[in-house]
């Protein structure tokens, strides 16, 4: 297939940060518009036609969400986001049934809100298992498997991996997770609107999701959460009791709708929105890493979203290479970037060595990605590692011959 | 991160990027750093019959801060006396690219790396 390339001049910077955020859908801002002025009702008002009005529109929302999952519009609770939805997912279900069981599995690859809120958990009690992931970022079924006890309430892994993109085997989980009575939470995040995502068909009882990454709005989310069998959760925030006592607080009405616009036009694009940005990828694969000398992929191959691109260069330094590419806008693995000076916890946990996690971009790739912007991300990468291991004594070396892994460095 | 004009300036435009034999006698080779920690610094110094640095290259894998000080110590140490140039301090070049709290480690590592190109040359006058 061919997309049809931009004909206006690429502007700078490029965005290929899509994992990060999404600028919002020109379609979203249309729709919220109204409901920040003229339709600024109280959904929770039920005197006047202000709230009604607002109430409505937050009722279609809520079935545009849900319809993107195959769930009942009564089954999603609107939260500030997949951050909120995260830890009531862990914290809440925790709390209410912590005197039944009190054991819950994880992934070492989550997102930090999934992992802090289980650490969370573990003072308050919970034991916690965190499995670890293959070298390709996949779980093993057989690991999952056997890390499940009779105290076991819930499972927690993440359907899109934010760093590395690759898709964990749901269906599989979920097949599991039933079989064994135990629920099964999912941090969809980077995967809602983008891969296809079937609550019932994986058996998923809980689904985190956010707006924001799907050219929706910032500062809101949901979190989707089964009522057939039920599951259960203790409220984090008191008061009026909105979202069916799941989620106190006045719905913002303006932010949902664009959630549900959002939602509505990943589900109708969904397949074709695919079908580009795979092209994108492969060609921006091409072109940067199998016809370059060591540069490798970060995560499987195969079993990944295409729109989230990570990659080692060998032997130019992570920071370096984004100096370099400045007029793109991407997110590194490196250390450097960083206050902390640790790599990724993702990349060391698919084993990837420190020199290599050091090395590390990550390329996202969106619906507003033109070809004409991957041609010349594509020419900026090819110059930039040219010039960086041209004044790399790493690859000096290892075109001399030398092993660099056999010499011994002074850690400093 | 928010980097200096002068420390952007070394990034974008390195000075003397390369290599020099280094089997030659007048040529003093430092290595440090560890590709681990994500910074390697190779500093070489030619050095004349009196002592003097006529010509330095650089090679470093490693962060904007690590190339930059590099850049900037090769043409610190140009024209010094070996002991003059051995004595310049990480926090002059911290100074003078603005380096954040963060990238001290770097300036340390081109002082280290100034230090090892004088002792490989020393060591190799001694030898002879």
């Amino acid at each position: 297939m061919t997309v049809s390339s931009s004909t206006n001049a690429v502007k700078f910077p490029i965005f290929m940060d899509y994992q990060s955020t999404t600028p919002c859908d020109p379609r979203v801002v249309q729709a919220m518009i109204p409901y920040f002025t003229e339709k600024f009702g109280n959904p929770h008002s039920r005197s006047h036609a202000f709230g009604w009005e607002a109430e409505a529109a937050g009722e279609l929302a809520r079935e545009q969400v849900a319809r993107l999952i195959n769930a009942d519009a009564k089954e999603i609770i609107f939260t500030s986001g997949a951050t909120e939805a995260n830890n009531i997912a862990l914290k809440s279900v925790g709390a209410f049934y912590k005197d039944k069981k009190n054991h819950i599995i994880t992934v070492v690859t989550e997102h930090k809100c999934v992992l802090d809120s289980a650490r969370h958990m573990e003072q308050q009690g919970f034991e916690v298992t965190y499995l670890p992931v293959q070298t390709n970022g996949l779980i093993d079924l057989e690991q999952l498997k056997a890390a499940i006890r009779p105290t076991t309430l819930l499972v927690s892994v993440m359907a899109v991996n934010n760093e590395i993109g690759v898709i964990q085997p749901l269906a599989e989980i979920g097949q599991i997770t039933r079989a064994a009575g135990v629920l099964l939470h999912t941090d969809a995040a980077q995967a809602f609107g983008k891969i296809p995502l079937d609550v019932e068909a994986m058996n998923i009882d809980l689904m985190s999701i956010s707006a924001h990454k799907i050219y929706g709005p910032k500062g809101v989310g949901a979190l989707y959460v089964r009522r057939r069998p039920r599951v259960r959760l203790e409220a984090l925030f008191s008061g009026g009791g909105q979202e069916r006592g799941m989620r106190s607080g006045t719905l913002p009405t303006p932010l949902v709708v664009g959630f549900g616009e959002a939602a509505r036009i990943a589900k109708e694009e969904m397949q074709e929105e695919a079908a580009r940005v795979r092209y994108l990828s492969e060609k921006f694969l091409k072109a940067v890493m199998d016809d370059v000398p060591d540069v490798f992929m970060n995560g499987d191959r195969e079993q990944r979203w295409p729109g989230c691109i990570n990659l080692s260069f060998a032997y130019i330094e992570g920071e370096s290479m984004i100096m370099a590419i400045k007029n793109l806008a991407v997110s590194s693995g490196s250390a450097c970037t960083s206050a902390s000076l640790e790599p990724s916890y993702v990349l060391r946990s698919i084993g990837l060595n420190e020199e290599l996690a050091h090395t590390s971009i990550r390329f996202g790739i969106g619906r507003f990605t033109t070809e004409a912007e991957v041609d010349e991300a594509i020419r900026i990468v090819s110059g930039s590692i040219e010039k960086l291991r041209a004044m790399s004594p790493l690859w000096e070396m290892v075109q001399e011959g030398i092993d660099i892994s056999k010499i011994e460095w002074a850690a400093h | 991160m928010a980097y200096s004009e002068k420390l952007v300036d070394h990034y974008e435009n390195p000075r003397n990027v390369g290599s020099f034999e280094k089997g030659d006698d007048n040529v003093g080779t430092g290595l440090v750093g560890a590709p681990a920690c994500g910074d390697v610094m190779k500093l070489q110094i030619k050095v004349n019959e009196a002592g003097i640095i006529e010509d330095a290259r650089f090679k470093t894998f490693g962060c904007g801060s690590a190339i930059a000080s590099s850049s900037l110590v090769t043409e610190w140490v140009k024209g010094k006396h070996v002991d003059e140039a051995g004595a310049i301090k990480n926090t002059q070049i911290a100074e003078e690219l603005a380096l954040p709290p963060v990238k001290i480690h770097c300036s340390v590592l081109a002082e280290d790396a100034i230090k090892a190109a004088i002792s490989d040359y020393k060591s190799k006058k001694h030898n002879q």
